[in-house]
């Protein structure tokens, strides 16, 4: 039992830590930080940076471009790119169709896609959500009718995010309506390119355009874009939802925003005395602290208990629903820290090039958006209410 | 970064569960707790002949040469049976005080019969209105005649009646409340001035009222550096708070066990009452905050052994505040998810609460520690060279 880094770690730290430093540019981090509006650009730049290093995808196994890190690897990876303001990597490619194109995909599937998701030319989406089919997702009613060498697909997919970047769709559609619901779901690769697919913004109440509405009418998908077996999409849609479990806690990332609201809480004054010696504030910011410090914890024993051998199971619904209560919260007390300095929307400073005169500190004018924003973590991904029922079917029994 | 436990540690767990399996089952320790004395003479024999009187006591002292780790196992386990014996101020805290600061006789003197159980310990720091601050120190000790002179009194002191030596904190200058001026002093509780009195405590243990007037103790009582005494307090403290948050851990195993079990079997409208999705949120509320709080159980555990205060501190009071917060929450919902038996004697959910809930006053509460944690970074570090840091083993097992 040790929790500090072997010297091995401790030099694997150092290399990402200098690797970032080097290759990160700092406009795009101070965006990250101070919760502004990304660009494609700025992804696509930060995800081909990881690619020339070979550090893109760092859970594949080693003979599609993987790293053949140990999870503690990982883990100071994700610590390190997230302090620093490094972008995401956007999941749909790398740590979703990637992993079930590896695992279910034909050889040709894996030929053609997977090197594209790799150096970022293919941007995925995920076709997933139906206006009808939310948290009952296997009800979904998009229907994919065989004619001949293609499949038509007709229907309508919801809540897409950041499909106006898309290059491609991976998408769940019904092949039939017999049996049980899930049998009759299979997992299509559809090019965004296609006639018949229109996709439409949804304004979320930030004001932001992240999700779309897309709409497919007699789209054409060539028959070898389905993954695996035609009825066995419910199978490889589950194996990739519990498929990414160590980045689902967002440990890194919450732990930059908290050092962000311990800063502004500094910054704001209330008669000559900074908001963090207000107990009432320190309070809250301290409980958040310790919940963080408790899930990092949580998170590394999950991590230990997987290079034991034991497949990834539904503990990552536990890491979902803490991480994102502690997101949330956080994103809550920065919105508060700043008072009335919330209140001024000006969304065109969040993005780049802003000559516009501001109001009120910098740093305060995205954080009002940013808490409304991230009401969405405890809903998307499985909401946190379908991962209690996992919890309590797969781990508890009841 | 390591989270595995060695093959040693792994059979100081087996050890001491497959003993209070048989020696501490919930039936066993209901006629210890209503004992004269109140713990149990067979059990704590049996503690020493495992060595376990020595977990925290160095190898080349004939002790077991544990750290928090170590003592964090035998506490889990001791969480799990509600164990009442005086081992948190005998071994977790007198032992450890003694094997760290305590000079070449008091280590030759008083070690081998804690080992053997033929000495029990408790440490005396609370003071009425002191409440958790240890720094609250309105005992007095002055020298006289090369000889100490205690005047005081000690509040609540954890069984305090049964202990042959007591490890008492007075003031050796200074102000109630500073913090420099305390220092630490072994009283033997036969010695003239001393009195007791001695009354159960809701969670089945036994704690004492303990004055002091005008007891005179030889000069070679002090333990540690006079007026120095603070950091050592704080230490052994933070070493017993580590501990009683594995003990909490293991109550609420039990707890969430328990429940999730009477949930699958209780049967209402015809149907189990797990199937309510009402009750099963609930239950996996219970379950995250269970490993939320054994998350923080091992890092106080690891952290107790830190060279730095600071870092120590920190670590375990989150530790204390999270599991806290965590021992509210399961044990209120453990009595409710189980209705009406909930509330009875006769059920073991109300013991498991009760320890729970006492755990959580001891040391200082959950807001008493989000305090500290919070003013932990902007503490001054105090000058710990009064005593030695703990050895290398210590910190990677």
């Amino acid at each position: 039992m040790d929790l500090n880094y072997t010297p091995e770690e401790l030099a694997f730290r150092d290399e990402v830590r200098a690797f970032v430093r080097d290759k990160l540019p700092p406009q795009i981090a101070r965006k990250v930080i101070e919760h502004k509006r990304l660009v494609k650009d700025d992804w696509v730049t930060w995800q081909k940076a990881l690619h020339a290093q070979g550090w893109i995808a760092p859970g594949w196994p080693r003979e599609y471009g993987g790293t053949g890190w140990t999870p503690v690897q990982r883990h100071i990876f994700e610590e390190e790119c997230a302090a620093a303001g490094a972008p995401r990597v956007i999941a749909f490619g790398v740590d979703m169709v990637g992993p079930v194109i590896i695992a279910f995909g034909h050889p040709w599937q894996k030929e053609r896609y997977l090197p594209r998701i790799l150096s970022s030319e293919d941007w995925w989406c995920q076709g997933y959500s139906e206006p009808g089919s939310g948290s009952d997702l296997a009800s979904l009613k998009t229907r994919a009718e065989r004619k001949g060498d293609h499949y038509i697909v007709n229907g309508q997919k919801t809540w897409t995010t950041l499909a106006q970047y898309a290059d491609m769709m991976f998408c769940l559609v019904r092949t039939s309506t017999e049996g049980k619901k899930q049998d009759g779901i299979s997992f299509l690769l559809i090019d965004m390119k296609t006639p018949g697919i229109t996709v439409r913004p949804i304004i979320t109440l930030d004001g932001e355009h992240e999700v779309n509405e897309v709409w497919l009418e007699n789209v054409e998908v060539p028959v070898e874009n389905l993954v695996g077996e035609e009825g066995r999409g419910w199978t490889y849609a589950k194996f990739l939802l519990s498929h990414e479990r160590t980045g689902i806690a967002g440990v890194s990332r919450s732990k930059r925003e908290l050092a962000f609201l311990k800063h502004i809480a500094a910054e704001q004054t209330q008669r000559g005395r900074p908001l963090i010696e207000n107990p009432r504030f320190r309070d809250k910011i301290s409980r958040v602290e310790i919940d963080l410090m408790a899930l990092e914890i949580t998170v590394l024993r999950v991590l230990a208990a997987d290079r034991h051998g034991r497949p990834p199971g539904p503990e990552a619904s536990i890491l979902k629903i803490k991480g994102t209560e502690i997101q949330q919260a956080l994103t809550e007390l920065m919105m508060e820290a700043v008072g009335p300095w919330a209140l001024p929307h000006l969304p065109d400073s969040w993005g780049d090039h802003w000559l516009g005169e501001r109001v009120g500190p910098e740093y305060a004018a995205p954080l009002a958006a940013q808490y409304l924003n991230f009401r969405k973590v405890s809903i998307y991904g499985g909401s946190n209410e379908i991962q209690r029922n996992i919890v309590s079917q797969m781990i508890l029994g009841l | 970064m390591d989270f595995d436990f060695t093959e040693e540690q792994q059979l100081l767990e087996d050890s001491v569960s497959k003993f209070l399996e048989k020696n501490y089952t919930f039936e066993q320790r209901k006629s210890i707790v209503a004992s004269r004395v109140g713990y149990s003479p067979t059990a704590w024999e049996g503690l020493a002949n495992l060595g376990l009187l020595g977990l925290p006591v160095p190898q080349d002292r004939d002790g077991f040469g544990g750290g928090g780790i170590e003592t964090m196992i035998v506490m889990e386990a001791f969480g799990r049976h509600l164990v009442v014996e005086p081992y948190l101020g005998t071994v977790v805290m007198a032992a450890s005080c003694i094997a760290t600061a305590g000079t070449f006789e008091q280590k030759q003197y008083l070690l081998p019969p804690i080992l053997e159980g033929k000495m029990k310990f408790a440490c005396a720091f609370t003071e009425d209105g002191g409440r958790y601050d240890l720094d609250h120190v309105a005992t007095t000790a002055h020298m006289d005649d090369g000889q100490w002179v205690i005047n005081g009194s000690k509040s609540v002191v954890m069984h305090g009646a049964v202990a042959d030596l007591l490890i008492v904190s007075a003031r050796t200058s200074g102000d109630v409340n500073d913090r420099n001026g305390i220092s630490l002093f072994f009283v033997h509780p036969a010695e003239e001035g001393v009195s007791g009195r001695e009354y159960p405590t809701y969670d089945g243990n036994r704690a004492a009222e303990i004055g002091f007037e005008n007891v005179r103790i030889s000069g070679d009582s002090l333990i540690g550096a006079a007026d120095r005494g603070l950091p050592l307090i704080e230490l052994i403290a933070d070493r017993a708070i580590a501990a009683l948050c594995a003990e909490a851990v293991g109550c609420m195993k039990v707890l969430n066990d328990t429940t999730l079990e009477y949930l699958k079997t209780r049967q209402q409208f015809g149907v189990p009452i797990g199937r309510f999705q009402a009750l099963q949120h609930r239950m996996v509320e219970m379950v995250m905050q269970y490993e939320q709080a054994k998350s923080m159980a091992l890092l106080a555990a690891v952290k107790v052994d830190d060279a730095d205060p600071v870092e120590r501190r920190k670590a375990v009071s989150a530790a204390k505040e999270l599991i806290g917060r965590a021992s509210r929450y399961i044990s209120q919902q453990a009595i409710q998810l189980h209705g009406g038996m909930g509330m009875t004697d006769e059920l073991n959910v109300g013991h498991y609460v009760k320890r729970l809930t006492s755990i959580d006053t001891l040391f200082g509460d959950a807001d008493h520690h989000l305090d500290r944690f919070a003013q932990a970074e902007s503490a001054q570090p105090l000058n710990v060279t009064a005593f030695e840091r703990p050895r290398a083993k210590w910190r990677r097992i």
